[in-house]
């Protein structure tokens, strides 16, 4: 079973995979998680099973709001830093750098707590519709988580649609399609197609920045994993669960962005 | 890279007093990074002082130990106690039976009331009725943090837990909290301050349950180190006996924190 | 590298003056009163993380990937282990992890052999931490430039008769380089980033002397706007030295290579 396999198992891949030293891997893994299971204190789990649950749902639910405003926000960046003039076009690269250059938590606390803390001195502030949300901290998590996905995707998509062959775009010029036609028909089918590889690491780093919201009093998975923690004193368990549960979520983003792209023809010129 | 290490470990050690002794042991005593006047306090260059800063000096003096305080964020505090990063926890934790389960404690150094300050523009009071409805901030892992979802729970629209007390201060300066709750000299501290006169007065002291609230402030030991602990507690009645305790008290407060001698355990 | 600091912060107040007003710029002072040398030992301290963790995780990232190209069944498997669970994790929950688990991990070791518990600062741990993060990252990058390099270099050296470490040293990270750059630039930018997590863990980073220093005063936005410009500045000044570095490791090869 050793090093004479290596040179060949690209081959037969598929047939393979439960080699022996694979079954006594798998075996060593199961005996790591029974051995977890009955020597960790695991008995604070089902108190905490509902807050749990509610917490996996929030992070699952700003991972895709933020995601899904940040692409929406992510393709007129990429556009115009891809054709547009210079008016738009240098805020736009200027934007994305500094959402880049700086870290996310920094960007979490400057929102919540630096533009929070300017609120108040605003009278009409406080007393406008919008008071009730600008008093929870949901939004101004959603708001960083999509400013960033937003100004990494914008580049990503900036690349995209400079990517996109140039006679494409001239021949549909040429019979006559409107510049939204050429867009919606041509361009952003082709970008977006381009992207959509790297989309899925993009979309589990989000997965993965989610738990900073954590820190301004947002309660996600990480902030009930924390909560345990602290009221239980219970220093491993709750984090090695976390880490199944993010692991989980990775896997499904994954296998979903997997059967979007197996459905995509693969390559269209 | 050696000298940037020592560096390091320098700025780590921020707020270390030249206390040490010749020959004495070095013990870490854990303490959060994070600004809780009047007991921990960060002058401009990042040095750490205060009362309890002080007052755990004094003690670690009293005992022939060389303390270094060592940042852990507040809920890493026990964590880091059990796995041996830290020797003692000097950081205005409560002694209660919760906490004793895991860790031991010397006997107290400070007891202080437990009150709830909240907005100016609203008129309630520090019960379950009174913040019916309310949105109410704590610190995590806090005796406050018990207290409020064992008796506010209920009546409460929101319980809220930061991460520090400071930034659940914050919060209520900036309208997004309606009370909050914590130890009567840290909160008072706040509303003397500028932003703490804007916004906020005092609610009212909370009914006792000492189970939660706990019998005042000890430094925490693993449960292994008795003699440590005995250390620290023969420390803390000498520096009250000799005077330095109220030598010390006398900077920052005009009255005895200390509490009732009877409570100590 | 000192010389940048100063100037891009009185480039910072000058601008923070336009916005802001001067009430609280006075704080971002150098001298005492206000706290600018603190947030710059924060800034050291941050880089010194930064410039260990992505040292270590070059080690790391070199060893994985030799692991998962050369190595046997079991060692590629479990390289494909690694690198799998610390991509999927938050860093946050693998620092958390890391920090309590892998100190209390190694003063346990120390104690059956007999030692004292050891003084692990925050410095070593930050490091040890990112850099197993970091190590991750870097396996994919050497692994997909090491790939990049034409087979026929790789097989001309075997040809030869190169024991694998010479025809590592000689052949494969040579010529892999120009492939790798651009990926570790930007692993290198996301180290400094990174090390903002350690915030959480209490260890006086930028962010975390950023907090206090904030904290302490109540001037959050101003605090925070200075940080982060620090953080910028950072950012484009690696951005300046990268290309450089980047450019010289492209030295003869044709300018439109495999590295997009």
């Amino acid at each position: 079973m050793s090093s004479e396999s290596s040179v060949l198992t690209a081959a037969p891949r598929t047939s393979a995979w439960l080699q022996p030293h694979r079954i006594v891997l798998i075996l060593i893994a199961a005996a790591l998680v029974l051995a977890s299971v009955f020597y960790m204190r695991w008995d604070w789990l089902p108190g905490y099973l509902p807050i749990a649950i509610g917490g996996i749902w929030r992070t699952i639910w700003l991972l895709l709001a933020s995601a899904g405003l940040g692409i929406m926000l992510a393709i007129p960046l990429g556009l115009v830093q891809a054709t547009g003039p210079k008016i738009l076009s240098v805020p736009a690269k200027t934007f994305c750098t500094i959402i880049r250059g700086t870290p996310l938590l920094l960007q979490v606390w400057l929102l919540y707590y630096g533009l929070g803390s300017l609120f108040p001195q605003f009278p009409w502030i406080r007393e406008s519709f919008m008071w009730p949300y600008l008093r929870q901290a949901w939004p101004y998590g959603l708001l960083a988580l999509t400013l960033s996905f937003a100004g990494y995707e914008g580049e990503v998509m900036r690349g995209a649609f400079a990517g996109v062959a140039r006679g494409q775009l001239e021949a549909a010029r040429a019979f006559g399609m409107s510049r939204w036609k050429i867009f919606r028909r041509i361009w952003l089918p082709q970008a977006v197609q381009r992207a959509l590889p790297t989309l899925a690491g993009e979309t589990v780093l989000q997965l993965k920045a989610t738990p900073l919201v954590a820190t301004i009093t947002v309660v996600d998975v990480y902030a009930v994993a924390s909560r345990v923690r602290q009221e239980t004193f219970v220093v491993y368990e709750p984090l090695l669960l976390l880490a199944l549960v993010y692991l989980c979520i990775t896997g499904i983003i994954v296998f979903a962005f997997r059967k979007v792209e197996g459905r995509i023809p693969t390559r269209l010129g | 890279m050696m000298k940037g290490l020592k560096i390091a470990a320098a700025a780590l050690m921020l707020g270390v007093a030249g206390m040490a002794a010749a020959h004495a042991e070095e013990i870490k005593v854990g303490f959060s990074p994070e600004a809780y006047p009047p007991f921990y306090t960060q002058d401009a260059s990042g040095k750490w002082g205060g009362w309890e800063v002080e007052i755990a000096n004094a003690i670690c003096g009293e005992a022939k130990l060389d303390c270094v305080l060592t940042p852990i964020p507040w809920d890493g505090l026990i964590p880091a106690l059990k796995t041996k990063k830290i020797d003692a926890i000097m950081n205005s934790m409560s002694i209660t039976e919760e906490r004793k389960k895991e860790i031991n404690f010397s006997s107290k150094y400070y007891n202080t009331p437990t009150v709830v300050i909240g907005a100016k523009d609203q008129k309630f009071d520090a019960t379950p009725e009174g913040l019916k409805g309310k949105v109410l901030g704590v610190q995590v892992s806090t005796i406050h943090a018990a207290y409020a979802k064992k008796h506010f729970g209920d009546t409460a629209a929101e319980i809220k837990e930061y991460q520090t007390q400071d930034e659940a201060n914050q919060d209520l300066a900036a309208g997004r909290l309606d009370a909050t709750q914590a130890d009567s000299i840290a909160l008072g501290d706040f509303l003397a301050s500028d932003a703490g006169k804007a916004c906020c007065d005092l609610k009212g002291e909370v009914a006792p349950d000492d189970e939660v609230l706990g019998l005042g402030v000890g430094a925490g030991v693993r449960k292994e180190d008795t003699a440590l602990q005995e250390r620290l507690s023969a420390a803390i009645k000498a520096i009250r006996d000799n005077g330095k305790y109220a030598e010390i008290t006398k900077k920052y407060f005009d009255f005895d924190i200390y509490g009732a001698a009877s409570q100590a355990n | 590298m000192p010389a940048v600091h100063p100037s891009r912060r009185t480039k910072l107040s000058d601008f923070l003056a336009a916005v802001f007003g001067h009430g609280t710029l006075g704080l971002l002072a150098l001298e005492p009163p206000g706290r600018g040398s603190f947030l710059l030992l924060g800034l050291m301290n941050s880089i010194m993380i930064a410039v260990g963790a992505t040292i270590l995780g070059l080690t790391i990232g070199i060893a994985g990937a030799c692991g998962k190209l050369y190595g046997n069944p079991v060692i590629k498997d479990l390289c494909e282990v690694y690198t799998t669970l610390v991509r999927a994790v938050p860093e946050l929950v693998l620092i958390l992890l890391l920090y309590f688990a892998g100190t209390d991990l190694i003063n346990r070791v120390l104690a059956v052999w007999g030692y004292p518990p050891a003084d692990i600062n925050g410095v070593v741990a930050g490091i040890f931490v990112l850099g197993v993060v970091q190590g991750a990252y870097s396996t994919e990058v050497l692994r997909g430039a090491i790939l990049a390099i034409p087979q026929g270099q790789i097989e001309a050296a075997r040809a030869f008769g190169m024991p694998l470490m010479l025809m590592l040293k000689r052949i494969t990270l040579p010529a892999m380089l120009p492939f790798a750059i651009p990926g570790l630039a930007n692993l290198w930018l996301i180290a400094t980033k990174d090390t903002a997590l350690l915030a959480i863990v209490g260890f006086n980073e930028l962010t975390q002397t950023t907090r206090t220093a904030a904290g302490a005063t109540k001037a959050y936005f101003t605090f925070f706007m200075a940080a982060g410009a620090l953080y910028l500045a950072l950012t484009l000044f690696s951005n300046l030295i990268l290309g450089r570095v980047e450019r010289w490791a492209r030295r003869g090869l044709p300018s439109v290579g495999g590295a997009a």
